[in-house]
């Protein structure tokens, strides 16, 4: 009878506990947010871009699952580059030369993929898959054959800016512009070529001409545009991009190469991408949704919170918060995917019929 | 008036598809400037060739092209366009999430410094084109927002903004209401008046009696016939459309209807694009009896069948078999109550292209004795299964390289045979054929009508829908014409006349 | 003496254009080895790709031992091979048997722990069941959210790896950890482990055989591999059948990962004895190109998967005699994927003949990307 009544009270006290629970967690959020944004925006950079490459690349009509190995090759080559010509001509020259090289790699896997969909019109997943165990041969094969053999590091990374005090330290303001602006060049980049991406998509002749061969490739063929060229275009730019985000991995944020350090990030790019509605300002969103999840685990680990929040979030295994973009992932597609509709000729192969 | 020049000449076009089929066989047609010229026909008698030759999507095998009585080669839409050629297709051409404006632009836009779109130009051009030709358009709607009359006017928009002066338009009253089409008619002249010569191509004998200042009529691919409606009536049209004799291909013999088996009521249904498609369908079919639905295709009659069969919730009414509501009854349920089905689209309900001929067989039954036994019907028995498809094949004469060939290798009326062999088992009680014979040769079709000429002796309630009217008048006991939703006519075989049921099909209502 | 030739043809007619790739692929990777010897430190060597796939060739049919360790190598990628040729045939793409199989790896390791003092005959199935179940479970969901919301599996079952291998790591770490060891891992299995025959061959062997034929009859004799196959090929069909092609998209996903568990269960017990973080699942890939190979098809898989069990096997030989790294066998896999997905180049090259009737069997999985559940309906 008196457990019972013990039992009553504690129900409501575990019941008053989660609203307050959330309060706290809501006011940590704030005061973690300073330390917090300008990790998101580093961790949502690759899948901010590779995101880009799928938004391009899809509205295009090309189906492109091979962002992965794509910003994979990109990342190593990129580095490689920076390895080889490090001594010869200096850390900045050299780390240059491995962006350009990245991006090259990017576009011309681009261009070997556009070849594979529009022209060979060979199943675009499966040519996806392949891209992304190539990636993962080539680069184990090379570094393993090249660099580790050698013992030296590559070239470094492309020194960040960074943003006076004056302004990080102001309130509210301080710490949207440390996230933008107390970067690397390549995730500062990334605002802007997702707002010039929006921009060309929905307001030039050619984001028209995209978008029209996106959805109906044979109203476009009628009406005398290219569909063909529209295609590689698009595909081979936005892989370039892809090529970015690899440069970004091995050249911005770390300086090394490890096999498969992509992990999972292009894929995570192609949810940003289904959740963004396949609008390069929607996918950035996505993006940094995804990089707050990933950020999410460090700053717990770093700025943990305190009193019962904290005993809380603590007893949370790291391995899950971990996991959590991943989870995120699948829990998102599940419940957006019916709802976003992809541009409707995405992954169709277009064939001229009827011409004698 | 002074003498209208030919605009447009074609010559001798004469065009032979891969598949056997003479589409065009020497058909001359000229175009007058500021003239509506209709170009009459039935389903497949060569009109949409024709027009698909002048605008360049096709190459004619031999005849010639003049405009302005000079000889060009159209190569492509691009090159027929800058000749000044439009097209309204039937199936629209418009991307459905772009705005009416981007649409109309789409290839030639209208940019500041080659690539900045200045939509508010574009947007004033086409207000100022729609005001010309007499209507009004949001140029900021989505396509897929708009009603398909307005969808139409937005197809016109488009070759109207790119020059066209002469403009072709496919079946354009095909899925308009009475009211759009008197508001496209109201377009259509304004466009004579701008200096438009356009060919006006449709099955509709008053429409075309109403719009055009000539009609050419063309009947398996071949003109039959250029008249003005001055000189001519829907009575002439129609027979010159269809042709006079009743030709009987196969012997019918007489039918001896018993019990009603089949019974429609009240039957409503929407299509694809959620547009109301049935509107209330009443029919019944006795045992022993051919029921033949004509119609031109798009009135309903494939979603009709797909609601018989299973494959389409209808939205209204009811469906009986033998006096049993079965509105809700699922396919499998149906089956067993002895449904059969021959679909339209074979190719994607009616057969598995990759599978062998054993299983297209037994599709269907797969999982009854005796094809499925062991293990409580989970192991499937192959001889079984073989057995009978070897019976079958050998019954219905379907030619193939083996048994074990995929069926995507067999030709398209081996095939349709593989499926009726299938669907016309010995203890069915309603079948329901909806266009059996479409694209197979003349030996597949005969042998097709014959074994549902036996079925229905041996006391099948029969269903044929069908395009093509021979085919309806030479099987059925009782003709219904189905004319936008609805069955618009009744006849026994005896009184239905192929004029009557023509003008029936054309225009859904009956003159004498 | 013609009539095996003539039995032989129409096996010919299908396994030319994957025998083909095959040779196209280390045609390829020759080009790349010579190439990149420029790069190391013992220099050009254009002899380098014959010593390197001699001494492949050794490592994996030049003795017993080796023989031995090709079909040690061979059966999980069986049982993979199945998960995602059975995948296909239902119009899905399983890229998730890497996660399946660390996941039924588990189950096999903690529950073949927890009974390592049982007999084996009770342990040891007990251990594959666990792991098999493991799969299941881990392709059940991707499958059903297939199903039921149209998620194409391609992306939540990559996600899925990726988390599986995080939480698995928590476990191993956290909940089953053994003691005594210096790195987290589970304890040893005992008796729970696959019998031996000779010095490590172990019976897994004799399950992956068994699986391949147990699919072929599933797959051909059985109404349920109608089904599978139907609503694989043509969706719309199935439905007009009575075929419900919502149940068999989960079913097949959950049977796929059943079996990519019974691979991770092998894994553990017939080779490590214990699971362990960072165990690697090359397997998952593998399987992949085992499946295109064999076209789908189990006995084609049966082969594919010997060939790369005999790769994986005796790379690791070439890499310590030739330097050449192991990681070749992945290159030359992805151009036999590649010259599988665009056989144009294949036929080209080799002169072959493109068949009278293409029948493409990932039509459905690309077809799906955009989130239609598969119930065929263009409604």
């Amino acid at each position: 009878m008196g457990r019972d009544a013990a039992n009553g009270r504690g129900a409501l006290m575990d019941l008053l506990a989660i609203p307050r629970l959330l309060l706290e967690f809501v006011l940590y959020l704030f005061e973690v947010m300073p330390d917090l944004l300008p990790i998101i925006l580093a961790l949502a950079t690759p899948i901010a871009l590779g995101a880009l490459c799928g938004v391009l690349n899809e509205r295009s009509g090309v189906v492109n699952i091979g962002i992965e190995g794509i910003m994979l090759m990109a990342a190593f080559f990129g580095y490689l580059t920076g390895f080889a010509l490090n001594e010869s001509l200096g850390s900045f020259p050299a780390i240059l030369m491995g962006l350009a090289v990245a991006v090259a790699t990017g576009a011309l896997l681009g261009l070997l993929h556009a070849w594979l969909s529009v022209s060979v019109r060979a199943d675009q997943i499966i040519a996806g898959t392949m891209m992304n165990i190539a990636a993962l041969g080539v680069t184990g094969y090379l570094n393993r054959l090249i660099i580790t053999p050698s013992g030296r590091g590559g070239a470094g990374v492309v020194p960040p800016f960074h943003l006076p005090d004056q302004l990080a330290e102001l309130p509210l303001v301080g710490p949207i512009l440390s996230m933008f602006l107390n970067q690397g060049p390549i995730a500062m980049s990334v605002i802007v070529l997702v707002l010039v991406s929006q921009f060309v998509l929905f307001r030039t002749r050619w984001g028209l001409r995209t978008r029209a061969v996106g959805e109906h490739p044979k109203a476009a063929d009628t009406v005398g545009i290219n569909v063909f060229r529209q295609r590689y275009m698009n595909v081979i730019i936005g892989c370039a991009i892809a090529g970015l985000a690899g440069a970004y991995l091995t050249l911005e944020s770390t300086g090394a190469f490890q096999n498969g350090m992509t992990n999972g990030r292009g894929f995570i790019a192609l949810a940003a991408v289904i959740f963004g509605r396949w609008t390069p300002i929607g996918s950035f969103l996505g993006a940094l949704l995804f990089g707050t999840a990933t950020a999410f685990g460090f700053i717990v680990v770093v700025h943990p919170a305190e009193g019962e929040l904290g005993t809380l979030m603590k007893s949370i295994p790291t391995y899950w918060y971990a996991a959590l973009p991943y989870l995120m992932t699948v829990v998102i597609l599940a419940g957006v995917v019916g709802r976003s509709t992809p541009p409707a000729a995405d992954g169709i192969p277009y064939a001229k019929e009827g011409r004698a | 008036m002074t003498e209208n020049l030919p605009v447009l000449e074609m010559r001798g076009i004469t065009k032979r598809f891969a598949t056997g089929t003479l589409a065009n066989d020497a058909i001359d047609l000229d175009l007058r400037a500021r003239e509506i010229h209709a170009l009459l026909g039935e389903n497949g008698a060569g009109k949409s060739t024709l027009m698909n030759i002048l605008y360049g999507l096709l190459t004619p095998d031999a005849g010639e092209i003049l405009i302005d009585g000079k000889p060009v080669a159209i190569r492509d839409p691009a090159d027929a366009i800058a000749r000044g050629i439009g097209m309204v297709h039937q199936h629209f051409m418009l991307v459905p999430v772009l705005t009416v404006a981007e649409n109309v632009v789409l290839g030639q836009e209208i940019t500041r410094g080659g690539q900045l779109l200045d939509m508010r130009a574009a947007e004033r051009r086409i207000r100022e084109l729609a005001d010309r030709l007499g209507f009004s358009i949001d140029p900021h709607a989505r396509v897929d927002q708009l009603s398909l009359g307005q969808q139409q006017r937005v197809e016109i928009l488009k070759a109207i903004y790119r020059g066209a002066r002469i403009l072709v338009l496919d079946e354009p009253t095909a899925v308009l209401t009475p009211q759009e089409t008197r508001e496209i008619f109201g377009v259509l002249r304004r466009l004579r008046e701008e200096g438009t010569s356009i060919i006006f191509i449709s099955h509709k004998l008053d429409e075309v009696l109403e719009i055009a200042d000539r009609i050419t009529v063309i009947r398996r691919g071949k003109v039959v016939g250029t008249r003005t409606p001055a000189e001519t009536n829907e009575n002439e049209l129609a027979e010159l459309m269809v042709g006079r004799a009743v030709s009987l291909r196969v012997d019918r013999g007489k039918s001896h209807p018993v019990d009603v088996v089949l019974e429609v009521v009240g039957l409503r249904a929407t299509d694809d694009r959620r547009h109301d498609v049935l509107q209330g369908v009443d029919l019944t079919v006795r045992a022993g009896e051919i029921v033949g639905v004509a119609g031109v295709g798009g009135n309903g009659q494939d979603e009709l069948v797909e609601c018989i069969v299973g494959l389409r919730k209808p939205t209204g009414g009811t469906l009986k078999l033998e006096g049993r509501d079965i509105t809700r009854l699922s396919i499998d349920a149906r089956r067993d109550l002895g449904i059969a089905y021959v679909p339209a689209d074979r190719q994607r309900f009616g057969l598995v292209l990759p599978f062998s001929l054993p299983d297209n067989f037994v599709l269907t039954r797969y999982a009854e004795r005796p094809y499925a036994g062991g293990l409580g019907g989970f192991v499937r028995q192959h001889s079984a299964i073989r057995g009978e498809a070897t019976r079958l094949a050998t019954e219905f004469d379907v030619r193939a390289s083996s048994l074990d060939a995929a069926a995507a290798t067999l030709s398209g009326g081996n095939q349709q045979k593989v499926v009726v062999a299938r669907e016309f088992r010995h203890d069915l009680k309603t079948l329901i054929l909806d266009q059996p014979t479409r694209g197979l040769d003349v030996g597949s079709v005969e042998f097709i009508h014959k074994q549902v000429i036996e079925r229905r002796d041996a006391g099948v309630a029969v269903l044929l829908v069908s395009a093509e009217l021979d085919e309806v008048l030479d099987l059925s006991d009782r003709i219904l014409v189905m004319y936008r939703g609805r069955v618009v006519g009744s006849f026994a075989a005896a009184e239905a006349q192929r004029e009557k049921v023509g003008l029936l099909m054309a225009t859904g209502e009956a003159r004498s | 003496m013609k009539d095996w030739r003539a039995r032989l043809g129409p096996t010919w007619a299908v396994a030319q254009v994957p025998v083909y790739s095959i040779v196209l692929a280390f045609a390829i990777a020759a080009v790349v080895i010579i190439v990149s010897s420029a790069f190391t430190r013992t220099g050009f060597d254009p002899l380098l790709p014959f010593a390197a796939y001699a001494r492949l060739l050794a490592g994996s049919f030049g003795s017993g031992n080796a023989i031995a360790n090709t079909l040690v190598a061979a059966a999980p990628l069986m049982f993979g091979g199945l998960a995602v040729g059975l995948g296909l045939k239902a119009g899905l793409f399983n890229i998730g048997v890497a996660g399946q199989f660390l996941v039924g790896a588990f189950a096999a390791a903690a529950t073949g722990a927890s009974l390592a003092t049982a007999p084996t005959i009770v342990a040891m199935p007990l251990a594959m069941l666990a792991g098999a179940a493991g799969g299941a479970v881990y392709g059940f969901i991707p499958g059903y959210l297939k199903a039921r919301t149209g998620a194409h599996e391609v992306v939540t079952t990559i996600m899925l790896n990726s988390a599986a291998g995080l939480l698995l790591t928590w476990a191993v770490n956290d909940l089953v950890r053994a003691p005594g060891f210096s790195f987290p891992r589970t304890a040893d299995i005992g008796q729970s482990a696959l019998p031996f025959v000779g010095r490590n061959l172990h019976l897994g062997i004799v399950f992956a055989v068994a699986a391949i034929f147990l699919t072929r009859w599933l797959l051909d004799r059985t109404t349920l591999g109608f089904e599978i196959r139907t609503v694989g090929a043509n969706p719309s069909a199935a439905r007009y059948a009575g075929m419900r092609p919502v149940f068999i998209t989960a079913l097949t996903m959950t049977i796929s990962g059943l079996l990519a568990g019974l691979a991770g269960a092998i894994q553990i017990l017939g080779v490590t004895g214990f699971y362990a973080p960072g165990i690697t699942a090359t397997v998952g890939f593998d399987s992949i190109a085992v499946a295109l190979l064999g076209r789908s098809d189990p006995i084609g898989i049966l082969f594919a998967a010997i060939l790369f069990g005999a790769f994986r096997a005796g790379a690791p030989l070439m890499q310590i005699e030739t330097s050449v790294p192991i990681e070749v066998i992945d290159i030359i896999q992805a151009l036999v994927i590649l010259f599988l997905a665009a056989d144009l180049i294949v036929r080209r090259v080799f002169r072959v003949r493109a068949p009278k009737v293409e029948i493409t069997e990932m039509a459905t999985v690309t077809g799906s990307w955009g989130g239609t559940p598969p119930t065929g309906a263009a409604r």
